[in-house]
């Protein structure tokens, strides 16, 4: 059992949560995900380490409700405790050696491209960060992104924060400009990552993007995180989840990340209804 | 006078048009009146060649006597020396290749039923008697097992009976291993699992959930900063294999521990569960063996009409000759002799079809099996919305990269010898991590091996 020291919430469906996992957070890096179920019986879920505390023993998560398990998660309370919570697994974010560096990132991925944004200006590398989110009400991390970046982009879908426009008008900008940099990590929704990937590799600058796939063990046994990678199958969960953007099957990755939609629409609606009838 | 019936007792089964439709037990067990008689077919032959046979040498002729008897307890007793998990070896032990492939009385009609009596005697020492074994006096050695499935929890509880604090590190979130994840409740109930389980904790061993050796601890740190001074590496089958056929990742393509770990581990057939799986209306599963045949097996109980595709010949199918006969009566469709070349889709990216190319066995390959080949113009479609791969795995590479001098085979298996021993001092391993997908009493057989050496080399009387 894992407890729930902190919890915040950063916008109407996005909520950080703090929890005590010493284990973890001896090892967890940026770029690296954890597992966890919320209670005895549930679903076994893969959220991004958004943050860690070695001394403390502590470890962030920052997740948006979008189905059954984070809507149970969303539920929980400081002091409540979570069942399952498993990691670091995948592999940490390369960030050696990078002088500078644009990070993309578009919603609830901005929780995962902050942490490598940190790590990289913690290192003395010179970042970039270029976020996305539909309208104003959902923008996150912005003062934790400005401290790490010596240039932070704000972009809307709507225009009620920043510009208005996408990330890839923002990122196009800046390339166009004449910025120069070394690689682009981009973290967000598939479509977005798929169109940063084509429009760097127009530019020829080398980009890592970080994938989310299903997953149920995370430890390489179930094969259900599986990708195309430069024409060859790739498992996120032990070769991942970070993988050269430029090679990656995006419109596979679509197709196979909304293999159950229509089952996770219907127990969404199952769960939200058990909770408001609570 | 020993019974001298050609035939075995048969074993009571759930009905193949009722079983089919749920998870419940498909064997039911026998009676006591039943295992009584079956012991009695039991010559106690001088040269016990089923001893022999079994892969932890279990004293089979003693235990049956002692059935013949009706000293049920008495018989658990001979059975747990050898063994620290007959009521899952008694479901899932290929017998027929083991002790009762070298019965005598299988010369000349059927051998005795050895599999259906151990579980008989099994379950009626879980049923009658609740009396804790004694712990044993701590001898002060500490021993890291990684991996609670067959090959671990059977090292850990042998280590355990001679006194060592022995810890066993499970990556998921329940202990078991291949035995909660990957073989169905309908074959092995997972209560009996989680007792065999509770034996080892009361025995003393500690067993330690979401630890990913390799990843959240690395067995130096075990070694160093833990104290624990010799490691066991059970950590089982990896990465699943695919044919590299066009298709193979649209939606609805599952490899067999997918499948089955939905299941099995995340009870996906409940309703009301909430992880997710295809209830798909028909399934082709690609491969011959007890995956196969589970994978199969599950799919037909979610309702599809269920294929098995095997290249080979029904004669040439590894999987256990009873899963075979169980899947036939359940209305499992065999297309044998058949291989998949690809994998259609529809414009959703979701299973459509497979093309298929018929087979026949030309000359025999490095295994001595008829290798199969395509015969030319035979292609054909099945229509299908689930294909199920179950072609076995490579080992998982978590330990491997993140344990300086653990050496492994080309194709990933860790080397260890007759010992178990790797190439890292007091560092050992077994079970698939070292051979590959096999079978549940050859892991055990692995993990024994492994604490017979390990308490030789700790406790000095080498």
């Amino acid at each position: 059992m894992y407890r729930i020291v902190k919890k915040e919430k950063l916008n109407d469906t996005v909520i950080k949560m703090v929890v005590e996992a010493k284990e973890v957070a001896k090892k967890a890096e940026p770029g690296q995900f954890i597992i966890l179920i919320p209670d005895e019986g549930g679903e076994r879920i893969p959220l991004t380490v958004a943050d860690y505390d070695r001394d403390g023993g502590l470890v962030t998560i920052i997740f948006q409700v979008v189905g059954t398990t984070t809507e149970k998660l969303a539920h929980k309370n400081e002091g409540d405790y979570i069942h399952d919570f498993v990691g670091p697994l995948g592999r940490a974010t390369h960030t050696d050696g990078l002088k500078k560096v644009a990070v993309v990132g578009g919603g609830v991925g901005c929780a995962i491209a902050y942490p490598v944004a940190k790590k990289l200006h913690d290192k003395g590398c010179e970042v970039h960060s270029i976020v996305g989110f539909r309208s104003k009400d959902l923008v996150i991390l912005e003062d934790e992104f400005r401290a790490a970046s010596s240039k932070y982009v704000l972009m809307s879908d709507d225009g009620s924060c920043g510009e208005k426009g996408l990330v890839t008008d923002a990122l196009k900008k800046l390339l166009d400009e004449g910025e120069k940099y070394d690689e682009v990590i981009t973290i967000g929704p598939l479509i977005m990552m798929k169109f940063v990937c084509r429009l760097t590799k127009e530019y020829g600058v080398k980009t890592i993007a970080s994938m989310n796939p299903i997953m149920i063990d995370g430890t390489g046994m179930c094969g259900g995180c599986r990708l195309t990678v430069g024409g060859k199958m790739k498992f996120a969960c032990v070769d991942g989840p970070e993988f050269d953007g430029h090679e990656i099957d995006f419109d596979e990755a679509m197709a196979r990340g909304a293999m159950y939609k229509p089952f996770e629409r219907k127990s969404h609606e199952e769960t939200c209804n058990l909770f408001k009838n609570a | 006078m020993p019974n001298m019936s050609l035939k075995k007792n048969p074993m009571p089964s759930q009905e193949p048009d009722v079983r089919n439709k749920n998870f419940g037990e498909v064997a039911l067990g026998y009676t006591k009146e039943q295992a009584i008689d079956e012991a009695t077919r039991c010559l106690n032959c001088k040269n016990r060649p089923c001893v022999g046979g079994c892969p932890v040498k279990i004293y089979i002729p003693d235990f049956i006597a002692k059935v013949a008897a009706g000293e049920f307890e008495e018989a658990y007793q001979i059975i747990s020396k050898s063994s620290s998990l007959p009521a899952v070896c008694g479901r899932v032990c290929p017998q027929e290749t083991q002790c009762e492939g070298k019965c005598v009385r299988g010369i000349k009609g059927e051998p005795v039923a050895i599999g259906r009596l151990e579980r008989f005697v099994a379950d009626y020492h879980n049923q009658n008697v609740s009396a804790k074994p004694p712990r044993p006096a701590p001898n002060g050695h500490k021993v890291a097992v990684i991996g609670s499935g067959p090959s671990g929890l059977t090292c850990a509880g042998d280590l355990a009976k001679k006194g060592y604090a022995v810890t066993v590190f499970e990556a998921l979130h329940l202990a078991g291993g291949v035995l909660v994840y990957g073989i169905p409740e309908f074959r092995l109930p997972k209560a009996i699992v989680q007792k065999e389980i509770d034996t080892l904790r009361d025995l003393g061993v500690e067993i330690k959930t979401n630890m990913v050796v390799g990843k959240t601890v690395s067995i130096d740190e075990l070694m160093e900063e833990e104290g624990f001074e010799a490691v066991f590496i059970g950590s089982g089958a990896g990465l699943p294999k695919f044919m590299n056929i066009p298709g193979e990742n649209l939606k609805g393509v599952y490899s067999a521990n997918e499948f089955l770990t939905r299941i099995n581990l995340m009870k996906a057939y409940i309703d009301g569960s909430d992880t997710p799986i295809q209830h798909a209306k028909k399934v082709a599963v690609v491969g011959g063996g007890n995956v196969a045949m589970d994978a199969a097996r599950c799919a037909k109980r979610l309702g599809a009409d269920v294929y098995i595709v095997y290249r080979r010949s029904m004669n040439e199918l590894p999987a256990r000759k009873e899963e075979v006969e169980h899947a036939e009566e359940e209305g499992i469709i065999f297309k044998t002799l058949c291989n998949p070349i690809e994998i259609y889709g529809d414009e959703s990216g979701a299973v459509s079809g497979m093309k298929c190319i018929e087979m026949e066995l030309g000359e025999p390959d490095a295994s001595g099996r008829r290798r199969p080949v395509e015969k030319p113009g035979s292609e054909f479609t099945l229509d299908l919305d689930c294909v199920i791969m179950a072609l076995g795995t490579s080992p998982n590479p978590l330990i491997k990269s993140t344990t300086e001098g653990l050496e492994t085979e080309k194709w990933g298996g860790i080397i260890a010898d007759e010992d178990g021993l790797t190439t890292r001092e007091n560092v050992y391993a077994g079970g698939d991590a070292v051979t590959g997908a096999a079978t549940v009493i050859l892991a055990m057989g692995a993990g024994k091996t492994a604490a017979e050496a390990i308490d030789k080399k700790l406790n000095g009387t080498n």
